[in-house]
């Protein structure tokens, strides 16, 4: 300690070591009074984090004051018609049995089913399809059973369908409606407000074992229809909303359907009403209804920015792509040397600008097929996996032109690949050996120009 | 009768400069007094008015006199892009500034559509232009995030050369009324496809006087020096190049697929 001093080490050695002593002196004193040693070691000499039970509880518990025995003892339940006696434990305190009713009684609840008299029947019931015993009987096994159709149907003598007996039971709201002094008085009541309605529930019901009866592929098929509708829908609107002025002159149009696309062409004639067109149509004009869309949409707005527009466009033209696509666009636009986003979005650069993605596009999207064919073709060809040399495969050939057409980006041949940030004057970053100084064209700001 | 004949002729053979995705649609009209009619009532179709403009902000560091809350002075602006008036067309722009600002709305009556102001920090400035009654009744807004310092970091700050940032773009009246094409048909700040034959409007009736009116156009304004040039030629020809690359690397593709399918 002498020679810490002396070190000058801070002395917050001594706080712990005092801590170490202490807590095995302080095991063997600490055990609680509620645990028991053993109990308590099983928890590795340590207190719970929460303790579950209030330690001083434990053993002050038994009240002083009063005397309780358990003795058994008969009951009888109010809910029960027939005066059954049972017996039961039951906790008597100082000698005084508790008071009260059994304690689950109140939970007996029951539907108020409507009775009608014989005279009410005459009056309002009558029905051919039913006798009057049938509708007795209906009505009794509805209070027995709590209004549970499914266990009426089943207990039913002659068979009817449960929507048949549930309308024939609703009847009763006839009654209520009847009795009552004024129609405003019973308005409020659930039967009256909601009538039911038997047709719309056997429909409801088919339609729904269905749907839920159908298979996996029926609900993909079936998603795929209603997304196209939908979109079919939608594009009609949008063109629909735009053609509107074009009503009174629609017998003269045939110019303007002509330069649209198939879809609109159909739209414009007057009496078209929205249908699904013929599933075979739908998905190759699908690509050219969004752009049309998109055109008619941006056409409602009164006012908009070139930018947005050309944002719109390239969204419509790419809602087929997926996010991977999209992206592989973009890398071949940059590997181009042309901006993502146009620095003078002119009408005549946008449009520009847009046939060039959607060219983009189709070279994927080709090269992606040729790929799979190439997948295909050379999965079933090649037997083994040794190349002879000197005869390589057909397969293997195309396979290296296509590879030319890197599976990650697309080399336009290597010959003139642009910088990518125009603002930065730093060199560009090419693997490839450097182009020919005529295609070199460092980016420059705009101001310079 | 003349109308609808020349229609016909002048209808596939319509100018290319306006860009290959616009075709004026000839409207064949059934009697020409009808069509005129028509015209005068409705919107007119397919002839869009677009309106170039640039819209940014000039900075200058302040130097010694530059304060910690007060470093730079900035302008923010919306011009034509050839520095037109745009007065034709905008009739009040208010700029939103950083709630940290006095009175952060700030809405300009007249061109030059600007504000200028002095701070230290760099934030997203919401421009809404309000237009005219006659060209739209819908406002439009531009984002515009306020530049003070230089893009390197090593740049030195200097307070003779300002950062500048600007972005061109064009606003676009797909469906302009009548009313609106005749007050402009022949303003500098606004572009218009050639009219088809045949379609007269009325002469524009000027608003005002424009020699008591204070001058909107920005072409000598005291920031001018500093304005950027925006010229589609060159994104133009950049374009041409790269399709012209993809339909080369299309058509070996095409090529290949050939081979394949054998």
């Amino acid at each position: 300690m002498d020679a810490k001093d002396i070190l000058g080490i801070p002395k917050t050695q001594l706080p712990t070591t005092q801590e170490k002593k202490s807590r095995p002196q302080k095991e063997p004193q600490r055990k609680p009074d509620g645990i028991s040693r053993e109990v308590y070691a099983l928890t590795g000499g340590l207190a719970p984090l929460m303790p579950s039970i209030d330690v001083s509880q434990l053993k002050k518990r038994p009240p002083s004051d009063e005397k309780i025995t358990w003795q058994w003892l008969p009951f009888t339940n109010s809910a029960r018609k027939d005066n059954l006696q049972l017996y039961h434990w039951v906790r008597v305190v100082n000698g005084v049995p508790p008071t009260g009713d059994y304690s689950f009684a109140k939970y007996n609840k029951s539907v108020d089913v409507v009775k009608y008299t014989d005279e009410e029947y005459e009056k309002y019931l009558t029905d051919p399809m039913w006798t009057k015993e049938e509708t007795d009987q209906l009505f009794e096994l509805c209070e027995r059973f709590d209004l549970r159709f499914i266990v009426i149907a089943d207990r039913f003598p002659s068979s009817r369908t449960v929507e048949e007996l549930k309308d024939r039971y609703y009847v009763s709201r006839a009654i209520l409606i009847a009795r009552a002094p004024s129609p405003t008085d019973v308005s409020g009541h659930p039967l009256v407000k909601d009538p039911y309605n038997v047709s719309q529930e056997v429909e409801r019901k088919r339609a729904l074992s269905m749907v839920l009866s159908q298979t996996k592929h029926q609900e993909r098929k079936d998603a795929e229809v209603l997304a196209e509708a939908k979109r079919i829908t939608d594009s009609r609107m949008a063109s629909r909303a735009a053609e509107e002025p074009e009503m009174p002159v629609a017998s003269h149009v045939g110019s303007e359907s002509a330069d649209r696309a198939v879809v609109l062409g159909d739209t414009v004639s007057p009496s078209s009403n929205i249908q699904l067109p013929s599933a075979t149509v739908v998905p190759s004009t699908s690509i050219i209804a969004d752009s049309a869309s998109t055109l008619a949409s941006l056409r409602m707005l009164r006012v908009y920015l070139r930018t947005y527009a050309l944002e719109q466009m390239v969204q419509a033209a790419s809602s087929s792509a997926g996010l991977r696509t999209i992206k592989r666009v973009e890398q071949a636009l940059q590997e181009l040397g042309v901006n993502l986003k146009p620095k003078v979005p002119t009408k005549a650069v946008c449009a520009e600008h847009l046939e060039l993605r959607k060219e983009i596009l189709t070279l994927l999207n080709l090269q992606k097929q040729l790929q799979y064919k190439e997948a295909e073709g050379s999965s079933y060809r090649d037997g083994s996996y040794i190349d002879m040399p000197g005869t390589p495969k057909r397969s293997q050939r195309a396979g290296d032109q296509d590879r030319t057409f890197v599976p990650e980006s697309i080399n336009f041949g290597g010959e003139r690949v642009g910088k990518r940030d125009q603002k930065r004057k730093g060199p560009g970053r090419l693997s490839e050996a450097p182009s020919s100084p005529a295609h070199k064209r460092p980016r420059k700001k705009a101001s310079d120009l | 009768m003349t109308n609808s004949s020349s229609s016909k002729k002048h209808g596939p053979g319509q100018p290319e400069e306006i860009g290959p995705t616009l075709k004026l649609q000839r409207i064949k009209m059934s009697k020409p007094e009808e069509a005129e009619k028509r015209n005068l009532n409705k919107k007119l179709k397919d002839v869009e008015i677009s309106i170039p403009i640039v819209y940014g902000n000039v900075a200058f560091w302040l130097g010694k006199k530059a304060s910690e809350y007060q470093s730079h002075k900035w302008t923010v602006y919306v011009r034509g892009a050839t520095n037109e008036d745009l007065g034709v067309v905008i009739k009040r722009a208010v700029f939103q500034l950083h709630s940290s600002f006095n009175n952060p709305t700030r809405a300009v009556e007249s061109p030059p559509f600007e504000l200028s102001e002095s701070g230290w920090g760099e934030f997203e400035i919401a421009i809404t232009l309000y237009f005219h009654a006659d060209v739209c009744d819908k406002p439009l807004n531009l984002y515009h995030h306020l530049k003070l310092y230089p893009e390197d970091e090593s740049g030195s700050m200097s307070t003779k050369k300002p950062v500048v940032v600007e972005s061109y773009d064009e606003i676009v009246f797909p469906e302009p009324s009548d009313s609106f094409l005749a007050r402009v048909q022949n303003h500098p700040a606004v572009t218009l496809p050639r009219l088809p034959v045949g379609f007269t409007l009325p002469p524009p009736v000027p608003i005002e006087d424009t020699s008591k009116r204070k001058r909107g156009d920005t072409k000598d304004h005291p920031l001018a020096q500093w304005f950027m040039n925006f010229s589609e030629a060159d994104e133009l020809l950049q374009l041409a190049a790269a399709r012209q690359q993809t339909d080369s690397a299309l058509q070996r593709m095409i090529k290949v697929a050939e081979n394949e399918i054998v």
